[in-house]
């Protein structure tokens, strides 16, 4: 007989070791990633895109909502960073408000039409917004710039009353964005072991059950989505920082499977740090195998396909398992062989 | 008055009448047992009930209040709990969680965002009250989906209970148990029995019999017969049927 593991006291942390690690090793990123080979604005792109690969996995891993148009909020976080700064002022904290609030709104509109559906429904009715998104986005040149971009994004000053910082450098912007990504992640942690989310697990489990429980299922979904949108549309803001521009091709159709892709690969159905593995190896592979060859897709599309059919719980799925088998053969102990011989069912 | 008035439930599906009219008060703490064949319209009765289905006509009244056409979490929230035929539990939580789920303090604080679900010890011990209740205290941090066939139709119901429903529905409760599951079962209900209003679709007739303080039987999308079990056994339809054999 398995037994889940137990409630870990990590869920009851605001921040838990695997995070320090995690941004300890961050922070020395600018160090030494030009000596790899690589360049300090890799760095950036790896953090945006984990935070909105994360925002993604509440509503893919934690809800089991497959959304499949999520540059959409991702994007419009980017158009509302821009407009914000040209239109309504230029402070750096109230545009990536405007970018988390105008996404967040999206979201909820969106929310509105699609949380009663679920499975392929719910996945097609995404994919149908996002397409609208996208298509309002490259039509309307007088507002987004439509396919030139919104162009001449600042990167804002962070001003903290008593000090000000300038982000235009890319090591000063990188650690600007890791602060925000963890900040993110605490928040992100917390709700996903908070009862709310907790609810929302039990949702993606059972609609039935939860509603039968008393459960709205309906104002749970809208709810969760709104907030992934919301923090995608963040990141997006930040990755409008990074590009000094905003651009629509993020919303479109197939940029939108990249995020899900990242989180499928790197294993958001069982992980909580699954999408940020999946944003790591997306990225290093675009650029170490895209160096070598112009069909790097080619080949990261394989890898997708081998862990779909091989490995369905992703990369985190695969090394936690493998933790897994090694921590339960040293417990048993003296019963290792029996677990060898299949005498007993185990995980 | 009685807690649950059903008068003239009337359901179809398109062109398909699946309950003609469906009368029934029970009153509360009453065991109430509801059988008929397959297809008769036992569970679509259960899903007017407890608000899966809305009723094309009729009403139904909850200790008065009229409750027809709710949606299933306001009318849990009226505290009708209901358990299902074929399983439905949150098969990646441990017993325990499945149990915490239900309960009404931990729905309370449903949009709590900010707090740990886990560090509430209240929820922990609260969920093992109920769990004991159902013989599953030793089990509580098994996954519900690794739990043995009779654990999780025990865990069915502790889920229900979980919610401190005035109304248990139970949906064929010993569906697919063995004899010792079904003995299992025969006692915990007898315990539940007169703390709370129990409506119970069952096939067992030899459970229902000798647990029911009232029986209706339901054959094409109406009532047939109904009375205590000691009535049914006279009744013709019963009779001529092969329903009273057990009694």
């Amino acid at each position: 007989m398995t037994t889940s593991p137990q409630p870990s006291s990590d869920a009851t942390r605001l921040v838990t070791p695997a995070m320090l690690v995690l941004w300890l090793v961050l922070a020395t990123v600018p160090l030494w990633i030009a000596r790899v080979g690589l360049y300090p604005y890799l760095g950036i792109e790896i953090l945006i895109w984990s935070l909105y690969a994360l925002a993604f996995n509440l509503v893919l891993g934690t809800a089991g909502l497959p959304s499949f148009g999520h540059g959409a909020y991702f994007g419009i976080g980017a158009y509302a960073f821009g407009l914000c700064q040209f239109n309504v002022v230029a402070n750096l904290w109230v545009c990536l408000v405007a970018a988390f609030a105008v996404a967040g709104l999206a979201g909820a509109l969106v929310a509105l039409f699609i949380s009663h559906r679920r499975g392929i429904y719910y996945a097609f009715m995404t994919i149908a917004f996002g397409q609208i998104f996208w298509t309002l986005a490259i039509k309307s040149h007088g507002i987004t710039g439509g396919e030139d971009g919104l162009l001449k994004i600042a990167r804002l000053p962070a001003d903290f009353g008593v000090a000000r910082f300038d982000l235009s450098d890319n090591v000063a912007f990188y650690y600007f964005v890791l602060v925000l990504f963890a900040l993110a992640v605490v928040a992100m942690w917390r709700l996903t072991h908070s009862p709310y989310g907790r609810i929302v697990a039990a949702i993606k489990q059972s609609e039935t059950r939860a509603a039968h429980l008393g459960y709205n299922v309906w104002l749970y979904k809208a709810s969760i989505f709104t907030l992934s949108a919301a923090i995608s549309g963040l990141a997006g803001g930040l990755f409008a920082m990074a590009q000094l521009a905003a651009f629509p091709d993020v919303m479109s159709l197939h940029q939108s499977g990249y995020v899900v892709m990242m989180t499928l690969v790197g294993g958001g159905l069982v992980s909580f740090w699954g999408p940020v593995v999946g944003v790591f190896v997306f990225l290093i592979a675009r650029d170490v195998i895209g160096a070598l060859t112009n069909a790097w897709m080619l080949y990261f599309g394989l890898l997708f396909i081998a862990i779909v059919l091989f490995r369905p719980e992703g990369i985190a799925g695969a090394v936690s398992a493998a933790f897994q088998k090694h921590s339960l053969i040293r417990r048993q102990g003296n019963s290792a062989m029996r677990l060898l011989f299949g005498g007993e069912r185990w995980r | 008055m009685a807690l649950i008035e059903a008068a003239g439930i009337h359901v179809r599906f398109g062109d398909r009448v699946v309950l003609e009219s469906i009368d029934l008060a029970v009153p509360e703490g009453e065991f109430h047992g509801l059988m008929g064949p397959n297809g008769a319209g036992k569970t679509t009765f259960f899903n007017v009930l407890t608000g899966r289905v809305k009723p094309s006509r009729g009403s139904i009244r909850l200790d008065g209040r009229d409750v027809t056409g709710l949606s299933s979490h306001r009318i849990a929230a009226h505290g009708v709990a209901r358990s299902f035929q074929i399983m439905t539990l949150f098969d990646e939580f441990s017993a325990r969680e499945n149990v915490t789920v239900g309960l009404p303090a931990f729905r309370a604080r449903g949009f709590d965002m900010r707090h740990a679900a886990a560090n509430d010890s209240g929820f922990a011990r609260s969920a093992m009250e109920i769990l004991a209740t159902v013989g599953l205290a030793d089990k509580a941090d098994i996954r519900a989906r690794d739990l043995s066939y009779g654990d999780r139709r025990a865990l069915e119901i502790a889920v229900a209970l979980a919610q401190g429903p005035r109304v248990l529905c139970l949906d064929e409760p010993t569906s697919g148990l063995g004899s010792d599951g079904v003995q299992r079962l025969a006692a915990l209900v007898g315990r539940l029995k007169g703390k709370l209003t129990i409506v119970a679709i069952e096939h067992d007739m030899e459970f229902l019999f000798a647990l029911a303080d009232r029986i209706s039987v339901i054959h094409w999308g109406q009532v047939v017969a109904r009375g205590t079990p000691h009535e049914l056994q006279q009744n013709e339809w019963v009779k001529r049927s092969n329903l009273g054999r057990f009694a």
